[in-house]
């Protein structure tokens, strides 16, 4: 018999806990007993937990804990395609596939992530503007809807219900396995071009004309510096080496890869550590270390993809209150409303020591799926007070130019406004009515704004 | 629910009425639009109230509640609840009687008892089962300094009201780790409908100053607040002054 445990639980910003009771699932079995003693505030799966908000908590009701759901199931190194169950990890994928030549199609931030997690979030990351999102890379998942079935979709099969399951917030049912279209590489080492700009329209200009060239791109945006210094960025983009290019002492292992974490951060962080004056003096220096233009530096998949899973647990610097991360997209052509958002966002006082802006190219059909074709912003923000008040400007802001907010950071959205950003939402909610009349896969999230 | 930055889903006003529950909608509405469940008698003045909700931007729910029905508390909390959940219940309803006329009648005294505690006590438990099983919310209890020592200018309605207090203080430590919390709020003399006629008293307070106390409680998880916050000192100090002197203050 299995035995839930209550838990208080949170997203990586550590706010608005709420407690649930907490099952870990190690098969199909296990997720049918959870569904079946019918808990009456519904039903969540969690993976890793990365989301920001509250996207993997459910007050009150049952949460599947879907991390021991981690068999890699098949792999056909001939056409670079892997089976796996939803709770396997990209951190484990690259342990796995690396040394044999294949890397994720598309990862986020931060490695620890599930694949159920990456399908439900419809992940993104640097190479958004070539490669999409990660659900273009699913060839197809088993789904457990609320009837006890295991439903087999993808894009070809059921894809009303596999564009509402990817980028659906684990709102349609459990992922339980999934078949991933991975990437070949040559070696496990990049080589990367760096520039400084200026400022943002500089930052613009050179993503626009050059971002093509790139597999992976993103910048490190100053969000404190104002003025003229305004947007003022470290811009980053590489692609995989072949292995011909690698410099000779690379070259006897050209598919090493390690990707330990080195160091943790302990829980004993002051609530008001990163102020305006320690994070402007941060990326102060952030920005001078950077060379003003490199070409051709060699750097290993963690340092290029996940700088921050070196360190554990360093979503504990921002103190007990936690923090929320606050991510836009606006389209092309709408150049001015991200100059004003980041104009309100300097001149709020607001510290912000990790933003990053991207372009965006096309977006997939995930009908709550964030990414659309433009420039997006994510920034990490400590929870202080009027905070509230100035993140519901920028959404306006947002809304009026035609964007949208990313649902796996957000944990305060104005709910009217939320409907505004996404109006593929009555599609979605119409088909979670067929699929799951009685509403049992439910979150704080889909509470929150309705979904 | 409630939001990583303190932002209100659902608010739900029983005794929606009364100007503290609508002081406190109006200021939660100048952050943001909500919902309101207003949980009041049938009355013109509720569908006042709600029209004007309306225009400040609030979706609002009307649901039938009178503290005189003992069935009345059971039905309200499910017809409240059947939308969704809520996020933040205050108790605000209560009458403060005339002294004069429950020196003598028996039966005024039973009634203000059942209105002031009976009521508000059934509704707490209602309540608090009900968040109970959401896992999350915030029940807000509209107490009163008059609870806090008796007086013989108006000892009935000081009783209903530390007993509410007591109620709802106790409450709030049996549901410690369930993620619902209470909230008891101890106005002074508050310049309202309810006391309407009466002369002011010293540290007197509005109906918006006891609705910032509430929502900024709400935030900070507090557990008591007083508004003024000097009532607290007061209070504190008065609680300790011989009975004999304090038979002859002037209060």
């Amino acid at each position: 018999m299995l035995s839930g445990r209550r838990e208080w639980l949170t997203g990586w910003g550590r706010t608005a806990p709420t407690p649930a009771t907490v099952t870990t699932v190690g098969s199909v079995e296990d997720v049918c007993a959870v569904l079946r003693s019918g808990a009456p505030r519904g039903v969540l799966a969690r993976g890793l937990a990365r989301s920001y908000g509250d996207a993997a908590q459910n007050a009150g009701g049952a949460v599947l804990d879907t991390t021991a759901l981690d068999r890699v199931l098949d792999v056909d190194l001939a056409t670079g395609s892997v089976e796996v169950e939803a709770g396997v990890s990209l951190d484990r994928l690259m342990t796995l596939f690396v040394p044999l030549g294949l890397f994720v199609p598309v990862t986020a931030g931060t490695r620890y992530v599930t694949v159920g997690g990456a399908i439900a979030a419809d992940i993104h990351g640097k190479n958004h503007h070539q490669a999409g999102s990660f659900s273009r890379h699913v060839q197809w998942l088993d789904l457990l809807t609320a009837d006890g079935q295991v439903r087999r979709i993808g894009p070809d099969r059921d894809p009303e219900l596999f564009w509402a399951t990817a980028g659906g917030m684990g709102l349609t049912g459990v992922v339980l396995r999934a078949r991933v279209q991975m990437k070949p590489i040559e070696t496990s080492r990049l080589l990367v071009d760096t520039d400084r700009t200026p400022d943002l329209d500089a930052l613009m200009d050179l993503l626009t004309t050059t971002d093509h060239l790139y597999d992976y791109s993103v910048a490190w945006i100053d969000c404190v510096a104002r003025g003229a210094r305004m947007g003022r960025s470290v811009l980053t983009r590489g692609r995989f080496a072949r292995r011909d290019e690698l410099p000779a002492e690379h070259r006897d292992d050209p598919l090493r890869y390690s990707g330990s974490v080195r160091l943790s951060a302990p829980d004993v962080f002051p609530p008001k550590l990163l102020n305006l004056a320690t994070v402007a003096a941060f990326n102060e220096l952030w920005y001078r270390k950077a060379p003003k233009r490199k070409r051709g530096q060699v750097q290993s998949i963690p340092t290029f993809f996940h700088p921050l899973d070196g360190v554990g647990g360093w979503n504990h610097v921002y103190g007990p209150r936690g923090f929320v991360q606050y991510q836009f997209v606006v389209p092309f052509g709408q150049e001015d409303a991200m100059r004003t958002a980041m104009q309100r966002i300097s001149s709020s006082g607001t510290a912000s020591f990790l933003a990053v802006l991207k372009r965006f190219g096309d977006g997939d059909p995930g009908l709550l799926s964030f990414p659309q074709p433009g420039w997006t912003l994510a920034l990490d923000i400590p929870v202080v007070e009027g905070l509230a008040g100035l993140l519901d400007e920028l959404d306006e802001l947002v809304v009026a130019a035609g964007g949208r907010i990313y649902l796996a950071k957000d944990s305060r959205v104005r709910p009217d406004l939320f409907e505004r950003m996404y109006p593929q939402l009555d599609r979605f909610r119409a088909v979670r009515a067929r699929i799951d009349p009685d509403g049992v896969f439910t979150s704080d999230l889909a509470r929150r704004l309705s979904l | 629910m409630i939001d990583a930055l303190g932002s209100v889903g659902t608010l739900l006003l029983v005794g929606g009425t009364s100007d503290i529950a609508v002081a406190t909608a109006r200021r939660y509405l100048r952050e943001r639009p909500l919902r309101v469940v207003l949980a009041a008698r049938d009355t013109p003045r509720r569908a006042a109230v709600a029209d004007e909700l309306r225009t400040a931007g609030a979706t609002v729910e009307v649901v039938d509640f009178d503290a005189d029905d003992p069935g009345s508390p059971r039905r309200m909390v499910e017809q409240a609840t059947a939308g969704g959940d809520v996020d933040v219940a205050v108790v605000a309803f209560g009458q403060l009687g005339d002294q004069e006329r429950l020196r003598g009648d028996a039966d005024a005294v039973a009634g203000l008892a059942r209105v002031n505690y009976v009521a508000p006590v059934v509704v707490g438990t209602l309540l608090a089962q009900r968040m109970r099983q959401q896992g999350h919310g915030v029940i807000v209890a509209l107490s009163s300094v008059a609870g806090e020592r008796a007086r013989a200018s108006n000892f009935v309605y000081g009783s209903t009201k530390a007993g509410m207090d007591a109620f709802y203080s106790g409450l709030a430590d049996s549901l410690a780790g369930t993620g619902v919390c209470v909230l008891v709020v101890r106005p002074g003399f508050v310049r309202s409908k309810m006391t309407e006629g009466l002369p002011d008293a010293p540290l007197s307070t509005t109906p918006e100053a006891v609705a910032e106390a509430i929502v900024e409680g709400v935030r900070k998880g507090r557990h008591t607040v007083w508004v003024p916050g000097a009532m607290r000192g007061v209070m504190s100090a008065l609680r300790h002054v011989p009975r004999p002197v304090f038979r002859r203050l002037p209060i």
